[in-house]
Order: structure tokens, then sequence, then C-alpha cells
């Protein structure tokens, strides 16, 4: 699972559904893999307005990534292009949990992740 | 034709042995391609996105997603929701570009609101007007996806789902399942009354000031188009003239496109197929 994956993903559990503690998902005993994923700026142009940025700091600082900046890149820096595309591509596009869980701060229901794929059936009684 | 829909769930039908037979036929690949195609198309998409689809399977939906030139606005990067491992399985061995996630949409669609730009859908949601359990019935499902696609959706957003449904009653109820979670929704079809009929089911989330599209303007003079819309008056799409999807609507529309010398039908680029897909 990509870490912009992760930026958008909340718990699945009903009684989770209003909770702020339930994004993002922390992940824990997280097995890291980097893809070479082709760069699409006007793709991340587009979707950093929707970014959560201060979950995306605590993603990176949760799997040991040096710290991110406090604010997110404005427009303008990604129209420029240079380090800051480049890291942000890294980070969002390119970095892959492929195994470990995906824990919700809210009820502690662990989402297994295997091969990359995050297991979100859940058992009827909490949907 | 037996319907699998009808008898098992879809992750017992797409086990790993249908899931493979599934992905190999090139008749199934050239036809969910090109109803991918068309959904992209009924999606109008100004640049690269970020495309929820659901019931992705082995991903011959999404690698088309992916597949968009950047002259055409592409490519989009696609997250897909699956309840199939078998089919995941298989789209992970293809190394498809999106990201994959084992999930049933009749529990919801687990992601923050207004996630995506756009969502599609092939050939999957007819798979939800069986109850997959005691516990659930079909319009309990159908609500939980429509709800959660509304919320994971962009204010603006789109999605279109194509589908197969049984019959007319499965057309209502997932039509109304949809309208009922808020979205403006309009069907169209493909090759309408032939035996490859394609349904698509296209919705918006409701516009805003910052340039929601209505679903009028989307299937506006497109053949055997039906707009029903939750909202009422005061939103664009609320106008009251003659109904939308009417036959006297359709022919007011032709009529109008034929004066300004456009091609009529809209499916002509699709038409002439022989089979639709078969389980
Ligand atoms: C005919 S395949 C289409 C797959 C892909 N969209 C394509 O065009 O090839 C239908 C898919 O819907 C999936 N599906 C059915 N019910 C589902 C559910 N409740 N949740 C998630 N996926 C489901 C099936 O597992 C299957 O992979
Ligand atoms: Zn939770």
């Amino acid at each position: 699972m990509k870490l912009l994956t992760l930026n958008f993903l909340s718990c699945a559990v009903k009684t989770c559904k209003t909770s702020p503690l339930s994004f993002p998902l922390h992940p824990k005993d997280a097995e890291l893999a980097k893809d070479d994923v082709e760069p699409n700026p006007d793709l991340l142009t587009n979707i950093l307005p929707r970014l959560d940025w201060s979950a995306l700091r605590t993603t990176a600082a949760e799997l040991g990534f040096p710290d991110l900046p406090e604010t997110a890149p404005s427009p303008e820096e990604l129209v420029e292009g240079g380090k800051t595309v480049q890291d942000l591509h890294e980070l969002l596009m390119e970095t892959q949990i492929v195994e470990g869980k995906l824990v919700c701060g809210c009820c502690g229901h662990e989402y297994a992740v295997r091969e990359g794929i995050a297991n979100f059936l859940l058992p009827s009684h909490l949907v | 034709m037996s319907r699998p829909e009808d008898t098992l769930s879809a992750d017992v039908h797409y086990d790993d042995v249908e899931a493979r037979k599934y992905t190999t036929s090139s008749r199934i690949q050239n036809i969910q391609a090109s109803m991918t195609q068309r959904a992209l198309e009924l999606l109008d998409l100004p640049g690269p996105s970020l495309i929820l689809d659901v019931g992705c399977g082995s991903g011959l939906s999404g690698e088309i997603l992916s597949a968009v030139p950047p002259d055409e606005g592409g490519p989009h990067a696609w997250i897909g929701m699956d309840i199939s491992a078998s089919m995941l399985d298989v789209a992970l061995q293809r190394d498809v570009e999106g990201d994959l996630l084992l999930a049933d949409i009749g529990q919801g669609v687990p992601f923050r609101a207004g996630a995506f730009d756009a969502a599609v859908s092939i050939s999957a949601i007819q798979w939800l007007c069986n109850a997959e359990s005691s516990e659930t019935s079909p319009a309990q499902r159908l609500a939980r996806f429509f709800g959660g696609l509304y919320q994971s959706l962009k204010r603006g957003g789109r999605a279109v789902c194509q589908f197969y449904p049984k019959n007319d009653v499965q057309r209502q109820m997932i039509t109304a399942a949809a309208v009922k979670a808020g979205f403006g929704a309009g069907l169209l079809e493909d090759d309408p009354e032939t035996k490859n009929v394609k349904v698509y089911l296209v919705l918006t989330v409701g516009g805003d000031a910052t340039g929601g599209r209505d679903i009028t303007s989307v299937v506006e003079g497109m053949e055997g188009v039906d707009v029903m819309d939750s909202r009422k008056k005061g939103t664009k799409g609320g106008k009251g003239e003659i109904k939308k999807g009417s036959k006297a609507w359709i022919m007011n529309k032709k009529e109008q496109m034929e004066r300004k010398g456009k091609v009529v039908k809209a499916s002509s680029k699709y038409t002439g197929r022989k089979r639709r897909i078969q389980f």
C-alpha cells in the first residue's frame, strides 16, 4: 500500500466513523519497499490540497522517516519542481507498506497488510 | 443464461481458477477495456486524477485508467477495492499500477470525506443485490455502499458504474439507492434493446459554486437517458421542462442535435457487438 492511500484511508468500523482518532491508521511492524513509479507532477498538484499534511507527518514519523516540514509545499513550489516534488513523489507514490498492520487509534482494530494489500473485510458485528 | 450472482457470493465465485480464466480471456479483456473507456468518457476528467475502482478485480478496468496518455488528461492514479482475494492475487501477478484493498463494498467505503476525484465500477455492483448473509439485506448493503461512495468523492466529483441488472427491479433498486445517498443519477444505455446492452449509472456529487457539473449536462442528448434527481427545485438539475429521458425529451434533443449537425447516436462507436459478457 502506498503512503498516498494511507493518507486517505480511515477505519471502517461503524462506531469509529465520527471519531477523529480513526484517521490516520497507524502502521505497526511495517515492512517497507520502494517501487519505481513514473513521476506525475500534475497528479501531485491536483492531490496536494486534499492531502492531510499533519497526518502525513505523523505517518512519516511513525515509519522512521526524517521530519517533514510543518506545512505542505505550496502549489508554486510543486510547479517549480526540484527536490520538493521529488521528495513528495518518493514518499507518496513510491513508498509502499508491503507487510504489517494498520491500527486504528480509536477502536484498536488491526488491519493486516500482506503483499501490499490491506485487508478491510470486517466481521459483521463491526459494520 | 445463468447468473452466478444469483447463487454464489462473489468471493466464492471468483476463486483462483475463475479469476485466472476471467483475466486471460481476450474477449473479456476487450469488453472490460471498452466499457472502462466509455466510463472515462462520461467522467470527462480534466487532468490526472485519483480514482476509486470499485470491484477492481484483477485490474482489467484499472489498467485502462493508468494507460490514459498525458495529452488525453492522464495518466490517472487509482485505488481498487475487491472482495475476491483470488482476483487481487491475479492483479498482483500482473503488476498493476493501482493500489489494492481487500474489501466488501457492501460494508462501506473506508476513505475519508472528499478523497477521490472520481470513481468507476465496471461489471461489479449487481453483486450487491444479493444478501451475503442472513444479517444483511441487499438494501442495507446498497445503502452502505452508495453512502460511503458519496462521502468519499470530492464535491463536484462523479462516478460511473457499468453494471448488469438482472431485471428492472434490480435496476430500480440500485438507482434508487444511489439517489437516496444524495447523488444526482442518470442511466445511460449503449446498444439498448439488444442482447449486449450496456447499462451505465452516471452519478454526480451535488454541484457547488466551485464548478460542480450537473448530471443533466453529462448525459444530455445521449440516447436512452433517464435522469433521476433527489435534489429538489432550486438546483440547476431540477429544471421543470420536459421530463428528462421521456420519449418526447429524447426526440426533442435528437432534433436539436440534428439541426446542429451532430452525430446523434452517442453509442455508435460501441454498437455492433455480438455478445455480452458471460460468466
Ligand atoms: C466481472 S468482475 C470485474 C472486475 C474489473 N472491474 C474488470 O473490469 O475486469 C466483478 C468483480 O466485482 C467484485 N465484487 C463483487 N462483489 C463485491 C463486493 N461486495 N465488494 C467488492 N468487490 C466485489 C468481484 O470480486 C469481481 O472481481
Ligand atoms: Zn476503528
